[in-house]
């Protein structure tokens, strides 16, 4: 068993006792400026039909360390897009969770922050012993705070955070690396930020860990993607308890409702698939606006239904070697020879581009590297760049990238589930038959659906 | 990570407000050949630049992109230093109206920028199709056109930056 229970009632373990019941624990990505509607918010989330986490997302404001105008919002009554947790004092936010979250019902803090000191210390003076990012995931795609900042910054995140044992909890950390820019940067390298990020927080002491990978082009490439990150995580996290989570795909959303449920359908079918532990949720208000509380919830129970219907046996078996674990284990590799300290190894990596995302604005970001979707769906290197993979990518497919081409690629996705949609409504139309909705499905699964594994 | 998705190309109605007409540009703006795309000091978003910079390059004009979760001082110091010829906003958080709004004293204050056509687009408020209210007190804080995110936003987009005094004939005037 890759996930032991600690314990200490914590969000690692609660994750671990639904594994163990066989339960996908499935989580939103919520939050609210006004502590009334993200108490309701968690509530809803925690009577939903399905093993739920909690989510306390933060405001843009919070993240980029701005309080001066997250303060400002608040007193015009203007609303945030999420929760300002260092803003509000510390009985606020315990009011929020009191009675709402507990060992059957943990709740995590969701940001985005390079400079997350301020949130490390409102989150633990709250009592939260979760919550996600990483040096790098949290750095690069989002902003300008310098890498070299954000390696320290998270250093001493991690360093405070491991106090929470002082006081009966277990701190639980999850990587964002496994999103980097949210599409178009190829599996492996995901892999590779997302098992390097966790190793960076299990040297600094975290022992309950997640390493995330968001859902890409290609449900076979993701396979091997999750079983790569799997494997890798048992190599570098041997003491620690672990699992892995799945975001449902984080780029341009189908536009259709019925894309939109076929797609996080699809990434539900992944997280069973690949064994994976936890799924975040996407809705089908995300191409349009950020989801209520109620979109919230049925995407839960939608996906709850789906991975209830979805047995791993149906898939044929991994390849452990596969060419998504080659180029993995060649990019830690190559970070870890850097530097005996992951933090140095991790700025040198950047600074000679063994580890180089593609079309990250980012200072830090040497902005060599390309990245395209071949005829399978599969995300592919076309340009190298400096990443260490001469010997293990056979060939690349340079190109030059028009304005019309990157929209292409950036609306593969969308453009496959919305069409698959319009198909199946014109095939329905043309025989008669009855229309099937996602949306019925997911309220047939919801209805059937019981909180177990508590 | 954010709270909206990384989507931003919606098919929703397009709600596009343009202020100025292409004459007042020719006369008061629209210098030199350089563009500034930029994001906003709280919105993270990054492909909506990567776009508009491939779109702004092919329309003839060379990019200044300077990326996400700018900072509005260094948003005002880098176009009063570039002197573009347009400066185009992005935002994608939900924040736009709020930090557009800030953003566009602080521009127009500058002696250089009095006269710069500004332009903001995206998903401006965190409810998802603004209120024609809001559009119409962003054009009336000084920006040049509004493209509130919606099927036609990019056709708009472009056929504004083509009516701008081209910078070819901007480099045979000079």
């Amino acid at each position: 068993m890759t996930v032991p229970v600690l314990g200490r009632g914590g969000f690692g373990d609660f994750v671990a006792r639904a594994r163990t019941a066989g339960e996908l624990v499935v989580q939103p990505r919520m939050g609210f400026s006004d502590p009334v509607d993200m108490r309701a918010g968690l509530q809803a989330v925690k009577a939903a039909g399905a093993t739920t986490v909690g989510t306390l997302t933060l405001d843009s404001y919070t993240r980029v360390g701005d309080l001066r105008n997250a303060e400002k919002a608040l007193s015009d009554g203007v609303r945030l897009n999420g929760y300002p947790i260092v803003n509000y004092d510390e009985a606020t936010t315990r009011a929020v969770l009191a009675g709402v979250r507990g060992t059957d019902f943990p709740v995590q803090v969701r940001h985005g922050s390079a400079v997350p000191l301020d949130i490390f210390a409102a989150l633990m003076r709250a009592g939260i012993d979760a919550t996600e990012g990483g040096p790098v995931s949290y750095c690069l795609p989002y902003g300008r705070t310098p890498l070299d900042e954000s390696v320290r910054n998270w250093t001493r995140c991690c360093e405070l955070f491991v106090w929470l044992r002082e006081f009966g909890m277990e701190p639980h950390l999850e990587t964002f690396g496994g999103c980097m820019m949210g599409q178009l940067c190829p599996p492996s390298q995901l892999v590779a930020i997302s098992a390097l990020e966790a190793l960076f927080f299990y040297r600094f002491g975290i022992r309950s860990i997640s390493a995330s990978y968001a859902q890409q082009t290609n449900m076979e490439q993701d396979r091997e993607a999750v079983a790569a990150l799997r494997r890798l995580c048992a190599e570098l996290l041997p003491a620690a308890q672990w699992h892995v989570v799945i975001y449902g795909y984080m780029g341009v959303y189908p536009a259709s409702d019925e894309g939109a449920y076929a797609l996080l359908g699809r990434s539900a079918e992944l997280a069973v698939a690949s064994g994976s532990e936890r799924l975040i949720v996407k809705t089908v208000a995300e191409a349009r606006r950020i989801p209520t509380i109620e979109e919230n919830v049925s995407a839960l129970e939608f996906a709850a239904g789906v991975a209830h219907d979805t047995d791993p046996a149906d898939y044929p078996a991994v390849d452990q070697d596969s060419q998504v674990y080659a180029e993995a284990r060649a990019l830690v590799d190559a970070v870890l020879d850097l530097d005996d300290d992951l933090g140095r190894a991790l700025l040198l990596a950047f600074k000679r581009g063994y580890l180089d995302i593609p079309y990250c604005l980012h200072p830090d970001n040497m902005g060599s590297a390309r990245s395209y979707i071949d005829d399978d769906g599969r995300l592919r290197w076309a340009e190298l760049g400096s990443l260490p993979l001469g010997s293990v990518v056979d060939k690349v497919s340079p190109r030059k990238v028009a304005s019309a081409d990157l929209l292409t690629a950036l609306s593969y996705v969308r453009h496959t589930y919305d069409d698959a949609a319009l198909e199946h409504a014109a095939a329905r139309t043309i025989s008669g038959t009855e229309h099937v909705l996602p949306r019925k499905q997911h309220e047939r699964h919801g209805i059937a659906r019981t909180r177990r594994g508590r | 990570m954010s709270t909206s998705s990384e989507s931003w190309i919606s098919t929703d109605n397009a709600t596009d407000v343009i202020r100025r007409d292409v004459d007042s540009i020719n006369e008061t703006g629209g210098r030199g050949r350089t563009v500034v795309v930029t994001g906003l000091a709280s919105d993270s978003h990054t492909w909506n630049l990567v776009y508009l910079q491939l779109l702004v390059e092919e329309l003839g004009y060379d990019v200044v992109n300077l990326g996400p979760c700018v900072p509005d001082d260094l948003l005002v110091s880098e176009c009063r230093d570039i002197q573009p010829a347009l400066i185009v906003i992005s935002s994608v958080n939900g924040h736009g109206f709020t930090d557009g709004m800030r953003v566009i004293d602080q521009l127009r204050a500058q002696e250089q920028l009095t006269a710069t056509p500004v332009v903001i687009g995206g998903k401006l408020g965190v409810t998802g199709g603004e209120s024609a209210q809001h559009i119409q007190d962003l054009v009336a804080a000084g920006y040049d056109a509004v493209f509130e995110d919606g099927a036609d936003t990019t056709l708009s987009f472009s056929k504004f930056v083509k009516s701008m005094p081209q910078p070819a004939d901007q480099k045979a005037l000079s």
